[in-house]
């Protein structure tokens, strides 16, 4: 062991009784993999408590409960199929608003903005995710509701009302109101990661374009748009989640209402607002249980919907070619 | 056919770093001229001023002429016009990685709008093999990604994406210093090939790759133009002290 002076210096007789060190590896990979499987037991745990806890309603309407239409707690009638209704269209809304504004603004202030701007801006962004959601449904109650009932929806109503998705009466509280508040509260999240992938995206790949003759527009499109698609998608699947469980807001300026209307003016009701809402004087057992039954609905509708944006990524991607092939 | 480049009192900044002072020269039609120096001495400035890629960083300014086939490009055409006529290939193969490798090609004429299908396919093969790669890719062209190719092959194929435009000009900025050399003597023979048929800029480290390949060379030094001769002159009797003791390795 005794190579040349090296035996008697400090540093190697401090590094060799340091041993293998191979358990620091082993024991980090436990705890690391320990990390992992908490997830699994996590879903695995909230899976079987509301199924368990919505035992009464599972057993009594079956799978009756996810198509019914009724919900009257006095008669004991439930059914899950108005509150998915409201929580998937009042989502997809908000999707449909905010996607391309918040693409837009990321797009402006990666490549547009003077940079004096450009930190004012981005924190303005992410100072709309701090906001509580029962500020935003107070809000949208005294300032969005009567705005939108007073301007933008007779607008629609002239313009679009032949399409039946906006037609009178209007009260101002419904699906398009919480769309609109949705889209609002998701906005940031889909805008403040768009950005970090679009900046991701290597400079040479944008003087790739410019050097083919591209315009800005075209360099962005084709250069930054086109690199950081995956990442933007990832950022709407984020949003969408965001959306699809929103209690408070949405509550406030649903309308409340448990019906299926074509109208996107009509009141109703999304899964998160009616736990939110009558959990806390449902009387009944039965009452109790279907509004349990509503968050097992939620919880599956939630994983059904992440699997069919992941699919849709997959067929949008899989045209193009592998980068490793 | 390429056209000939004459460039008038030509200054470029970085901020307030002046990094070309006072550059004249005549870069002729359809032949290639290496631009050489250390690293930092305003060579690939100079290129990226050719087809004003300079003005693309915010803090940079130009002054001065430059004609290209006679036409001034920072006063009498615009920026995107200037870069539809030359092409340009830069030091790291930069292949859009979402697109097949006959979507890269094709990129230039889609930008454009160009969509027949017949003339583009023909574009592309031709394109492909000017490259010198048509027979390593010909039978993924649209199976795979551009980035799943070799870093070689990656340079040889934005070679043909620049060429698929049919640019009067072609600038090249150190386009094989991040190959290995089989891919480089590869790149030096279709820089060969190519000269008759498009001007050609190639700022390379390597001296004897510009010696290899360039019927000109020029030597900047400091943000100078130290000298501009055949490239024969430059190698065998500079006139200049500065550019002898550099291809003699004194410095550099």
């Amino acid at each position: 062991m005794s190579v040349g002076g090296t035996q008697h210096s400090p540093v190697r007789r401090f590094l060799q009784s340091r041993g293998s060190s191979s358990w620091a590896d082993r024991s980090f990979r436990w705890l690391m993999v320990s990390c992992a499987l908490s997830i699994f037991a996590i879903v695995a745990l909230i899976a079987t408590e509301l199924v368990t806890q919505s035992e009464l309603t599972l057993r009594q309407f079956g799978w009756k409960f996810f198509v019914g239409s009724a919900w009257n707690p006095v008669s004991g009638k439930f059914g899950a199929l108005p509150f998915i209704y409201g929580t998937l269209v009042s989502s997809l809304l908000s999707l449909v608003l905010a996607v391309p504004l918040a693409v837009g603004v990321a797009v402006f202030l990666t490549e547009m903005c003077p940079k004096a701007l450009r930190g004012i801006l981005s924190f303005l962004t992410e100072l709309l995710a701090a906001i509580p959601s029962v500020v935003y449904g107070l809000w949208a109650i005294f300032v969005l509701v009567p705005l939108l009932q007073h301007y933008v929806d007779p607008v629609l109503i002239r313009l679009l009302g032949w399409t039946g998705l906006f037609v009178a009466p209007d009260f101002g509280l419904g699906l398009f109101a919480a769309g609109v508040i949705l889209a609002i509260m998701i906005l940031p999240i889909i805008s403040s990661l768009t950005r970090e992938v679009m900046s991701a995206v290597p400079h040479t790949q944008r003087e790739a374009v410019l050097a083919l003759g591209a315009t800005r527009w075209e360099m962005i499109r084709m250069g930054v748009l086109r690199n950081a698609r995956i990442g933007i998608v990832g950022s709407i699947i984020l949003g969408l989640g965001r959306a699809l469980g929103e209690t408070m807001a949405v509550a406030m300026v649903i309308g409340s209402s448990p019906t299926i209307t074509k109208s996107l003016l009509a009141p109703a009701y999304s899964m998160a607002a009616v736990i939110a809402n009558e959990f806390a004087e449902a009387v009944s057992d039965l009452h109790r249980t279907a509004l349990i039954e509503i968050g097992l609905a939620l919880f599956l509708v939630t994983i059904v919907v992440n699997i069919l944006a992941r699919l849709l990524v997959w067929a949008v991607t899989r045209g193009t070619p592998a980068r490793t092939a | 056919m390429g056209v000939g480049i004459e460039v008038n009192l030509l200054n470029a900044w970085y901020g307030a770093n002046h990094t070309l002072e006072d550059i004249t020269l005549h870069i002729p039609a359809n032949e290639a001229t290496a631009l050489i120096g250390p690293s930092g001495c305003g060579k690939s400035t100079f290129v990226r001023c050719l087809n004003r890629m300079h003005e693309t960083n915010p803090i940079a300014k130009v002054t001065g002429e430059v004609k290209v086939g006679g036409v001034d490009i920072y006063s009498e055409t615009s920026a995107v016009e200037v870069r539809r006529r030359i092409g340009m290939v830069f030091q790291r193969p930069n292949p859009f990685p979402t697109m097949s490798i006959y979507d890269n090609v094709a990129s230039g004429l889609r930008l454009n709008g160009f969509r027949v299908r017949r003339v583009l396919d023909e574009v592309v093969e031709r394109s492909l093999k000017h490259a010198a790669l048509w027979e390593e890719v010909k039978d993924d062209l649209k199976k795979k990604s551009g980035a799943s190719l070799s870093g070689g092959q990656q340079q040889r194929l934005c070679i043909a994406r620049a060429l698929a435009v049919d640019p009067e000009v072609l600038l090249m900025d150190e386009p094989a210093s991040a190959l290995d050399p089989v891919s480089t003597a590869k790149i030096e023979d279709l820089i060969f090939e190519l000269k008759s048929q498009y001007t050609i800029v190639i700022v390379t480290h390597n001296m004897q790759q510009a010696a290899r390949v360039a019927e000109r060379t020029g030597f900047f030094l400091n943000g100078k133009l130290i000298e501009f001769d055949s490239t024969h002159k430059i190698f065998t009797n500079p006139s200049d002290k500065r550019t002898e003791d550099y291809i003699t390795g004194r410095f550099g």
